[in-house]
């Protein structure tokens, strides 16, 4: 029998006031009993709505049918086939906007937790099954990829499970690209990233770290290398600013810069190596899951207090709601419809020696209302003239989106791009060069990882077909 | 890891690593930097290339100790490893079509400054030399200046080798004197390349400055090594790691690229100090 509740499980998580001081996960994962529980409100829909909105297309009602009987390797089992990265995927996707949002249990209640789910049978997985994975029977066939994020650890995972012999190159010393340097430990444990990766190399993937592709090798050296396909996975390029006064003052990060720090340099850590600006009042500037993972982590480097500061409202603000919920739960203040104009930065007259001289110590802002859509269907921000004011801060943290990596286009003849030099795809991933594939925020700008990883996916697919010939 | 295959102190603070990355050393032109960490837990420091040598695979930093990390890079021998080593990354000095060029290096930016002028040397270029250094003790690579200029000024501020005085008081006289040259390209303590700016201002000479700002990844990313141009009046936000790390010389903002380069004075001050208890304590 169905579990017919309209709500589902709710997942256990740090108690807000705690864990908004240390960097340990916040959400704690079903029991096994609750992920039974929770399994028993999938209905095993015949038409299976939610595997149509997921973009890895994991056979969710199958994984889900294993649960109920307990049998939850199986259930791993099920997903892997269509994942590289389970336990990644059930804590950073956004399961409200894909695969929960057809589910016919969302009609009347709430829908499946098939995220918790999905994460629940991954960690079980990692915890009680150590067995190696078979390494599959090579084909002989060399592919490299370069950039070790989503897109390139999916399209590398899908690719050696059918016997290809792949390299990725990754520029940073340490392999998961965004997975490790973006998103923080509190929401995505690097340990996890790590077993992933390791799951990865058990299947003979080789990763090759402090490469950069466009400066230590190029595209057309890795052809000369012996490679027969390149799928280019490298990711978000350069932050963007606003080009208001001030932004290069002292205690001014992009959240790229800030997060690095915090995540890849592991600067909360006691005695870091790796400086970062600690304390005071913080505001982060954007509306993303981006803007969201740099604000909790300032309140967890100890900020008293932390703004995000957006100029649209709350419905329109993009990040995912249970990140915006457990922003506020921890104590995240939102200043809504308001932009800023100007970073102030302190500067003492009488003594320019001042140690505080070129540091951040306030910022101008100005309140906005919302006027007629735009050609997305946004209603665009306009100002509300002589509503300045000004917050007291002393770092401001820039979350306003990226813009794609000039290296690899710089130094790969006939790579085409688009005006925000975005590369090029046709639907199977293929760039305008021969054998050259790419996907991810290189191509589309900053995404989620699950639509990377999709795209690394169709990319496999498409290098396979074509090797395979 | 990558191995430490010879090392040479060049003076008290100075040192001179050559170490095994043969992709990078295939790869490196004068100009371009490299980003290394000593450890596993170690921070990510950008140091420019000081030489290559294709046939063994090894490129030559040289760095001075300055903070934490440059400390636990001096302590390392020959045969030892460092974690990671990247590169090369920015692009490279042109030098193309220059036939007559003023080299001034300060400090130890004249190790960067040095694979420039024997690139030009072997180009065929006449190169003038001005390196500077705030006393004898702190000299170095004068033998190699030498040998690929065809002239050369070594000046020290207190006057206890060369001639007396900054790097500016040379530059002024050749250039008051009519020299002309196609490029000055400076490399060295941002305060000295802002006044080597102002000096061939008034000769309207285009100047070439190497910037060194605080950087993590290196490979356009993060945005930190970002610094303002100012560019026919408008200002222009330009990333150290990936546009440059040359630039034009009188278009960039050096009283905001030295304010940005203070950011995290503080905490090096106290990391080098916890640096030197800790091998203090080691050799008790």
């Amino acid at each position: 029998m169905p579990n017919m509740s309209l709500k589902r499980n709710e997942m256990p998580t740090q108690d807000a006031k705690i864990r908004a001081r240390n960097f340990d996960e916040v959400a704690l994962g079903y029991s096994k009993e609750t992920a039974i529980d929770e399994a028993m409100r999938c209905l095993d829909c015949k038409n299976m709505p939610c595997v149509g909105a997921c973009p890895v297309k994991i056979r969710i009602p199958e994984f889900i049918s294993k649960i109920k009987e307990g049998d939850f390797e199986a259930a791993y089992q099920i997903i892997s086939k269509t994942s590289s990265l389970p336990a990644v995927c059930g804590r950073v996707c956004p399961q409200e906007t894909q695969c929960e949002s057809k589910c016919v249990r969302g009609i009347k209640g709430e829908s499946v937790g098939i995220g918790r789910l999905e994460r629940f049978v991954a960690d079980w997985h990692n915890t009680f099954c150590t067995e190696a994975p078979a390494k599959p029977e090579s084909n002989g066939h060399k592919v490299a990829v370069v950039g070790s994020g989503p897109s390139g650890l999916t399209c590398a995972g899908d690719l050696a499970k059918k016997g290809y012999d792949v390299t990725i190159y990754e520029a940073l010393h340490t392999a998961g690209g965004v997975l490790v340097y973006g998103i923080p430990e509190f929401r995505l444990p690097k340990s996890i990233v790590a077993k992933e990766v390791e799951t990865l190399e058990k299947l003979g993937v080789k990763i090759e770290t402090n490469v950069v592709i466009g400066k230590t090798l190029t595209v057309d050296e890795l052809f000369e290398m012996g490679f027969e396909a390149v799928f280019i996975g490298s990711g978000a390029g350069l932050p963007n600013f606003m080009g208001i006064p001030g932004e290069s003052l002292n205690g001014v990060y992009s959240a790229n810069e800030f997060l690095t720090r915090s995540n890849l340099m592991k600067s909360y850590e006691e005695n870091p190596q790796t400086p970062i600006m600690k304390g005071g009042h913080v505001a982060v500037v954007g509306g993303g899951n981006v803007a969201m993972d740099a604000a909790r982590t300032a309140l967890r480097l100890g900020a008293e207090k932390v703004y995000i500061v957006y100029r649209r409202s709350m419905d329109e603000l993009p990040a995912r709601r249970e990140e915006v919920e457990h922003a506020e739960e921890e104590g995240i203040e939102f200043c809504l419809l308001c932009n800023p104009t100007e970073i102030i930065g302190y500067n003492n007259p009488d003594n320019p020696r001042d140690a505080k001289n070129g540091f951040v110590c306030g910022m101008k802002c100005i309140r906005m209302e919302l006027g007629e859509p735009d050609e997305k269907g946004r209603r665009r921000p306009v100002e509300i003239a002589g509503s300045e004011f000004t917050i007291d801060v002393d770092t401001v943290i820039m979350s306003i989106g990226t813009s794609p990596n000039p290296l690899i286009k710089s130094t790969t003849d006939g790579l085409d791009v688009n005006s925000r030099g975005g590369i090029i795809i046709n639907e199977d991933g293929l760039t305008s060069r021969n054998a050259v594939y790419a996907g991810g925020d290189a191509v589309t700008g900053a995404a989620t990882v699950i639509s990377a990883m999709g795209a690394g996916k169709t990319a496999a697919k498409a290098i396979d077909e074509a090797l395979s010939k | 890891m990558y191995k430490i295959i010879d090392k040479k102190v060049l003076n008290p603070t100075v040192i001179q690593l050559s170490i095994e990355a043969p992709l990078v050393a295939n790869k490196a032109k004068p100009g371009q930097f490299i980003i290394l960490r000593v450890d596993s837990e170690g921070e990510r420091i950008p140091l420019t290339v000081a030489g290559v040598n294709k046939e063994n695979g090894t490129v030559k930093i040289i760095f001075q100790v300055v903070g934490s990390t440059t400390k636990r890079l001096a302590q390392k021998e020959k045969g030892d490893s460092i974690q990671d080593f990247v590169g090369p990354l920015g692009t490279a000095t042109h030098l193309d079509g220059l036939k007559k060029v003023c080299i001034v290096g300060g400090g130890v930016g004249c190790a960067i400054a040095m694979p420039i002028a024997e690139a030009l040397h072997e180009m065929g270029a006449d190169v003038t030399s001005i390196i500077g250094f705030r006393n004898r003790d702190l000299l170095i690579l004068e033998d190699e200046f030498n040998k690929y200029s065809n002239t050369l000024h070594v000046m020290t501020d207190d006057g206890s080798y060369g001639k007396h005085g900054n790097v500016t008081v040379p530059l002024k006289e050749m250039l008051e004197s009519g020299e002309k040259f196609d490029m000055i390209i400076t490399i060295g303590p941002l305060i000295m390349m802002k006044f080597v700016v102002e000096t061939a201002r008034p000769y309207e000479v285009p100047v070439t400055a190497s910037m060194n700002p605080i950087m993590i990844d290196g490979t356009g990313m993060c945005g930190g090594c970002r610094l303002t141009l100012n560019v026919d009046g408008k200002k222009v936000t330009k990333f150290a790691c990936v546009d440059g790390p040359d630039f034009n010389g009188y278009e960039i903002d050096f009283d905001e690229a030295m304010s940005r380069g203070r950011m995290y004075s503080d905490f090096e001050r106290h990391a080098y100090e916890e640096t030197c208890n800790l091998f203090n304590k080691e050799v008790l």
